[in-house]
């Protein structure tokens, strides 16, 4: 007979502003099982918990229910409490009498009635639970970190320096993501550049750190601590070994129409290509979609010319399996496509471009050498006018309704820069609202006003029409002065809202970690483990969590690479006891447990039984790897013979909870 | 602050003015807005307020368009043309508040009007 | 192919030459336009005040016939367009404006929004194709600069009229190229000619069709087409330089039946 103890916690009004705390411990006092109920103001405090430890010793308790937060929360907290009084972890439930219960419900009555319920139901679940015990599994020493903008370099950078070895997956033939792209940053106007390529080159040059570019990741097996990943290193139809990055073959390549993605389509490049001249690995790559000899095996120029003979036609996509510990999404973000913002004449005018594309045409490595120039006619603009929160904030279908929080001081340092360059040249800024939270950042926007003399309109622009004479007419609001305004515009910058890059979502899925309706990465915490993600051993680093700035990119990097390091340290990792195990009597052989596994943790094996005639049948029986098996219970639902039960979840439990509620 | 009115507008216009974040490019994009007294932005934060009887009294509802390019562009799905139409009809309805009778319709007319053009603006003008 | 056809007031008035061309096109395209029996004038406007139902009823009524006849129903005139379509979705999306059509009606009203309604263009578009349109013209309008003008009815609200992007259409473009000539592309296509507002206030009127005809114009457009008598009234009024003419007059001279 199961001797239950029952602690009800008040959760300071949390939960008993709206449910009667004294009462459901008077009711579940009652409960079959049960031998000691209270309630207590704070159940997780140290007294609290002493109070539990003391019922524990005191009534020789055999289980306890917690009625108090989620899980989530807590559950870690009272599985230890019990542990340290003598009780198995496992012999502790949760009912969440918080989230569930107080937080949703307004009625007294009804909350109080609804609490009692969820404890019974626990309190029907831990007479049926048995103590469990934890087995371990090694940690391989080794992590992954998918995606080479600045966020995954730093995360790289730091586990490198912690002196494990770390792998960098990149699908663009270089590192340095988006931060590559940027001439200078906010709010100290250093060039991107300069302080970017030095960590990319020390990512180069760290024997620790491997660089995977031109690669994705195809497929991911295991569990924290021990992750199997298939990674495809694209061809890039270069010796990666052999090239010298000495950039002949681009030269002497007559492919020259193809369009320069690094300067995201405004000038042209050759067909075999190294994207910027501090790209790492420096390393020719030729894009097969505009190579001549790929394409109709004529040609062969670069072949010819390249002294190291690293040019390869035939290269194929070649897959590689490496083993993880740790895994980092480090994937990044786009501007959004502006199709649906087509009353700002992006699609009709050259002269309307977004913000990072602004950011190239004043890059002295860009398409203008630095000068910049309207695409069109290649005229120096003299009237710039500035739309913030195109497609930010913006609840219908083509926009986010996020705030993307880097446009508005990423326009404030656009038109600084062009005021600060070009005196000559008006700058218009129509914003919702400046946002401008961090550190030196409003001064920076007041400094653009008061110094550069921009002008800052509150407003909105409504349509951009494009003139017979090349001008852009932008027809707006200036809510202030309570007027519609006509500018006779030379160029138009759209602060483009960003999302997180399309490769996210396939891989959130191959990662079993979860994603907001946005597509950002969820955290196992909002506020307290940021950098985690629900999925253990899998971390966040950078914008694919949320909308972040370089700082704060590299700040959660770093966060990032502590995560790994604090899980790499350890040289084993105790693994969850609630897992899968089939009855092997019960089970047809039937695959269906196999097939819905997300895990690849069950496989089949052929076992012999002793019949009751005494002879030996060999049969096909379901067999679960305890250490792969992540306690999902997708088996136990498929199994149509019964044969698979979840430790911890049985079915018998489940269904007494069911009964527990219904009575 | 006129609650009934304000309730009634918003039950019309079908429309919840506060999904309106305010930046104006309702205003921004109206053709209408140099005839209008009150623009659209206006519109929705003086229904917000409650202060219909102002918007009623404005000749601004006749000078919508009903071009629809403000709720087409509206980045929160706030449709500020409903509102003015919901103004205008509420208006309209009125005791003697129609803007447009049969009497002026022999100096309005030429050759070329289309039937089109006098039926929609009854339908817009006259209860 | 037979359509029903809910030809519209004007288009037995004023704008004859809007319907008659049709007409003369369709034929020779091989599309039969069975024009509904008793149809009522569409109102000119949607009114979308959501207790407004009788002004309703008419287009309610168009939709319920061509039901009946087991047609698509085919439109010409912007305005109508417009109100019957965006009657059909009220009826798809608001069942007390079913509930108040059907007691009015003493039917289901909700069945009318069954019938498909499609806009002339959109038959040239989708059921005959501009590819097949391009091989039945006899007369190609080569070197004429077209301007296409849109307006607001066709387009907005985007999300139910779904003709085409409401800013940055095509259709009417691809129309010219069919019959031969060159679309003049110019922001004012889909701003508004000033609509009702002129029995008012003819001036402000004015305004708003003399940008629209002075942006064609300036994109060098020879003529402005349009679906829309009113459109046209108002660019006529505003004295635009060039022509403004329906597109089913191109057509026609296009096929050879004019």
């Amino acid at each position: 007979m199961q001797k239950i103890g029952v602690f009800v916690c008040h959760c300071g009004t949390n939960i008993a502003g709206t449910v009667d705390v004294k009462a459901v411990a008077e009711a579940l006092g009652k409960e079959p099982g049960v031998v000691f109920s209270a309630e207590y103001p704070y159940m997780c405090s140290e007294a609290g918990q002493n109070l539990i430890k003391n019922a524990i010793k005191d009534y020789g308790l055999t289980g306890i229910v917690v009625c108090s937060c989620s899980p989530r929360m807590h559950e870690a907290t009272f599985r230890k409490t019990a542990a340290a009084a003598g009780l198995n972890s496992y012999m502790v439930e949760i009912a969440n009498i918080r989230e569930q219960c107080s937080w949703i419900h307004k009625d007294i009555k009804v909350a109080t009635e609804k609490a009692i319920v969820l404890g019974r139901t626990a309190i029907a679940k831990v007479a049926l639970n048995t103590p469990l015990t934890a087995s371990s599994s090694p940690v391989v020493k080794r992590a992954l970190v998918i995606g080479g903008g600045i966020a995954g370099i730093q995360t790289a950078l730091d586990i490198a320096d912690a002196g494990y070895e770390v792998d960098i997956v990149e699908k663009e033939p270089t590192i340095g993501g988006k931060m590559a792209q940027i001439d200078k940053t906010f709010p100290t106007l250093d060039c991107a550049a300069c302080i970017l390529t030095p960590k990319m080159v020390d990512c180069a040059q760290n024997e620790k750190i491997h660089i995977y570019s031109y690669s994705e990741v195809e497929s991911v097996k295991g569990f924290v601590g021990n992750f199997t990943v298939s990674i495809k290193k694209k061809a890039r139809y270069v010796d990666e070994t052999k090239c010298t990055g000495c950039g002949l073959c681009t030269e002497k390549c007559p492919m020259k129409k193809t369009p320069n993605l690094f300067n995201l389509g405004l000038d042209n490049r050759s067909a075999i290509y190294i994207p910027f001249a501090q790209a790492i690995p420096k390393v020719a790559t030729i894009d097969a979609d505009y190579c001549n000899m790929l394409k109709n095996g004529k040609c062969g120029v670069c072949s010819k010319v390249c002294a190291a003979g690293a040019i390869d036609y035939k290269q194929k996509d070649q897959i590689i399996e490496e083993k993880y510990g740790a895994i980092v999404v480090a994937t990044g973000f786009n501007p959004i496509k502006l199709d649906g913002y087509d009353e700002f004449a992006y699609n009709e005018s050259p002269d309307v471009v977004t913000s990072l594309e602004l950011e190239r045409l004043m890059n002295a490595a860009g398409p203008n050498g630095g000068t910049l120039l309207r695409p069109s006619d290649k005229t120096h603009p003299k009237t710039i006018v500035f739309v913030q929160c195109v497609g930010s904030r913006d609840t219908t279908d083509c926009g986010k309704p996020y705030c993307s929080k880097i446009c508005c001081m990423y326009t404030a340092k656009h038109a600084m820069l062009i005021r600060d360059k070009y005196p000559d040249t008006e700058v218009y800024v129509f914003y919702i609202d400046v946002r401008t939270p961090g550190k030196n950042f409003d001064e920076f926007y007041r400094r653009a006003v008061e110094e550069y003399g921009v002008h800052y309109i509150k407003g909105m622009v409504g349509k951009v029409m494009p003139q017979p004479d090349g001008k852009l007419l932008v027809r707006a609001a200036d809510l202030i002065m309570n007027e519609q305004v006509m500018i006779n515009a030379d160029m138009v910058v759209l602060a483009a809202a960003i999302e997180p890059d399309k490769t996210a979502r396939p891989l959130a899925t191959m990662l079993t970690a979860s994603m907001d309706t946005n597509d950002f990465f969820t955290e196992a915490h909002p506020k307290l483990r940021p950098v985690e993600s629900p999925t253990a051993g899998i971390f966040l680093s950078g914008v694919c969590q949320g909308p972040k700035d370089i700082p704060e990119t590299v700040a959660q990097a770093s966060a990032a690479a502590a995560k790994v390091i604090g899980l790499l340290a350890k040289d084993k990792l105790l693994s969850n006891p609630c897992v899968a195990h089939s009855d092997e009597n019960l089970c047809n052989g039937c695959s269906s447990c196999e097939r819905v596994c997300p895990y690849g943790a069950i496989s089949y094996v052929d076992k012999e039984f002793r019949m009751p005639d005494r002879t030996t049948k060999i049969r096909r029986v379901a067999s679960v790897n305890a250490a792969v098996c992540q306690g999902c219970g997708a088996c136990t639902v498929a199994c149509p013979s019964g044969a698979m039960d979840l430790s911890g979840f049985s079915n018998k439990q489940i269904m007494a909870e069911v009964d527990a509620i219904c009575r | 602050m006129n609650n009934n009115l304000k309730e009634e507008i918003i039950r019309t216009s079908g429309v919840n003015v506060l999904k309106c974040m305010r930046c104006g490019k309702c205003s921004g994009t109206c053709p209408s807005y140099g005839e209008m007294e009150y623009h659209p932005h206006q519109f929705v934060y003086m229904v917000e307020k409650g202060e219909i009887d102002k918007l009623m009294d404005s000749p601004s509802i006749y000078k919508c368009l009903s071009c629809f390019a403000c709720v087409e562009r509206c980045p929160r799905g706030v449709e500020p043309a409903k509102i003015v139409e919901a103004v205008r009809l509420a208006a309209t309805r009125r005791q003697g508040g129609n803007h447009l009778t049969a009497e002026e319709i022999p100096c309005i007319v030429d050759d070329d009007t289309p039937g089109q053009l006098l039926v929609s603006a009854f339908r817009k003008y006259k209860k | 192919m037979t359509f029903s056809y809910y030809p519209g007031c004007t288009l037995k008035t004023k704008a004859k030459e809007l319907d008659g061309y049709a007409r003369r096109s369709a034929e020779a395209l091989g599309i039969t336009l069975d024009e509904l029996a008793d149809w009522q004038c569409c109102g000119g406007v949607y009114t979308t005040a959501k207790d407004e139902i009788a002004t309703k009823l008419s287009s309610v009524r168009a939709l319920m016939s061509a039901k009946k006849e087991g047609n698509a129903l085919v439109t010409l005139c912007s305005a109508c367009h417009n109100v019957i379509k965006q009657t059909k979705h009220e009826l798809d999306t608001n069942d007390d404006m079913n509930l108040r059509a059907s007691n009015y009606m003493g039917c289901n009203a909700r069945e009318a929004a069954d019938t498909e309604v499609i806009h002339y263009l959109e038959m040239l578009r989708d059921v005959v194709g501009f590819d097949k349109i391009k091989e039945k013209v006899v007369n190609p309008l080569t070197g004429r600069k077209i301007a296409a003008y849109y307006g607001c009815l066709l387009l907005r609200p985007g999300k139910t009229m779904q003709f085409d992007n409401p800013e940055n259409p095509k259709i009417i473009e691809d129309f010219i190229r069919a019959i031969g000539a060159t679309p003049v592309i110019y922001p004012m296509r889909n701003e508004c000619c000033g609509g009702y507002i002129t029995v008012k206030d003819a001036e402000a009127a004015k305004k708003n069709s003399t940008a629209v005809h002075e942006s064609a114009a300036g994109f060098g457009a020879d003529c402005i087409i349009t679906a829309c008598p009113l459109c046209r009234y108002n660019l006529i009024k505003a004295e635009s330089p060039i022509p403004v003419i329906y597109f089913t007059e191109l057509l026609a001279e296009a096929l050879g039946v004019k």
